[in-house]
């Protein structure tokens, strides 16, 4: 065992382990909470496979704002100390069969495909890189995804204001 | 570093894999919106991985996956946003965010 060997396996066993308990507490803060560890560890995940800005953009985008956004979601709605109800047997029966079958199907076909790497050059993925592409219009340039992106959260900003604003009796 | 050398991409495929069926078990078995959320926000996350790590180990001469993710990662926050404003207001309809009881169209 090497050290990034010894890294992924930690970080693979959290994200397994957290995203479990997420899904099967009872406690609705603490599964956010779990959330919140599966997230820092897939951005320990990003940095390790030479990601780094993305990296930065998980831990602030997803620990600092969605989980933050999920946890005033939580306080807003329901009492801090009280339990979820446990799933019906039938619905854990159900999701059980489904995760176990898609699991297997899918690492099945993974497992038994031979993925060919590119030969070329690899590029860069340091922030000037990243930049000159987000703002470029020519073949590697992801100018116009970025543009509609832009538009697409000023809607959800104006559209989440709209619908969360108490309306006049 | 020499990823490729010591973690085969298949590793993370299969994590990813795994952690998005976690994420629709999640999905399928809660009855609580906020939970519901939670569920899909670990499928949005475990396809991420799945583009980095193509990006990486398969395709290095462009930054196309990187980019994916990127955007992914905005449209998850985007939906979270709406999400939890439509919640907010189911909340204050209904008095409750479990799905069972949200079962009238029309007031």
């Amino acid at each position: 065992m090497t050290g990034p060997k010894i890294i992924f396996f930690i970080l693979a066993a959290a994200i397994v382990v957290f995203s479990i308990l997420s899904i099967f507490s009872r406690r609705i803060l603490r599964a956010a909470i779990y959330l919140l560890f599966v997230l820092v560890a897939m951005a320990g995940l990003y940095y390790m496979m030479n990601f780094q800005f993305l990296a930065a953009v998980q831990l602030m985008l997803y620990a600092g704002g969605i989980v933050v956004l999920i946890i005033f979601s939580i306080l807003l709605t329901s009492q801090i100390d009280s339990k979820l109800q446990a799933p019906k047997g039938s619905h854990l029966l159900a999701g059980g069969i489904t995760a176990i079958a898609g699991i297997a199907l899918s690492a099945i076909t993974i497992l038994q495909f031979t993925f060919k790497p590119s030969q070329e050059n690899a590029v860069g993925t340091d922030m000037r890189t990243i930049g000159l592409q987000l703002m470029n219009t020519d073949v590697q340039g992801y100018a116009l995804p970025f543009e509609v992106i832009s538009v697409l959260l000023l809607a959800a900003l104006v559209g989440s204001i709209f619908i969360a604003q108490k309306k006049k009796v | 570093m020499n990823l490729q050398a010591e973690i085969p991409l298949d590793y993370m495929i299969v994590l990813s894999t795994i952690v998005f069926f976690v994420g629709l078990m999640g999905v399928l078995i809660r009855r609580n919106l906020i939970t519901m959320l939670m569920g899909i926000e670990l499928m949005l996350n475990a396809v991420n991985i799945n583009f980095v790590a193509f990006n990486h180990y398969l395709f290095p001469n462009r930054l196309e996956g990187h980019f994916f993710a990127l955007i992914v990662m905005a449209i998850a926050a985007a939906e979270a946003a709406i999400a939890i404003a439509l919640i907010i207001n189911i909340y204050r309809q209904f008095n409750t965010v479990s799905v069972d009881d949200v079962d009238e169209l029309k007031y």
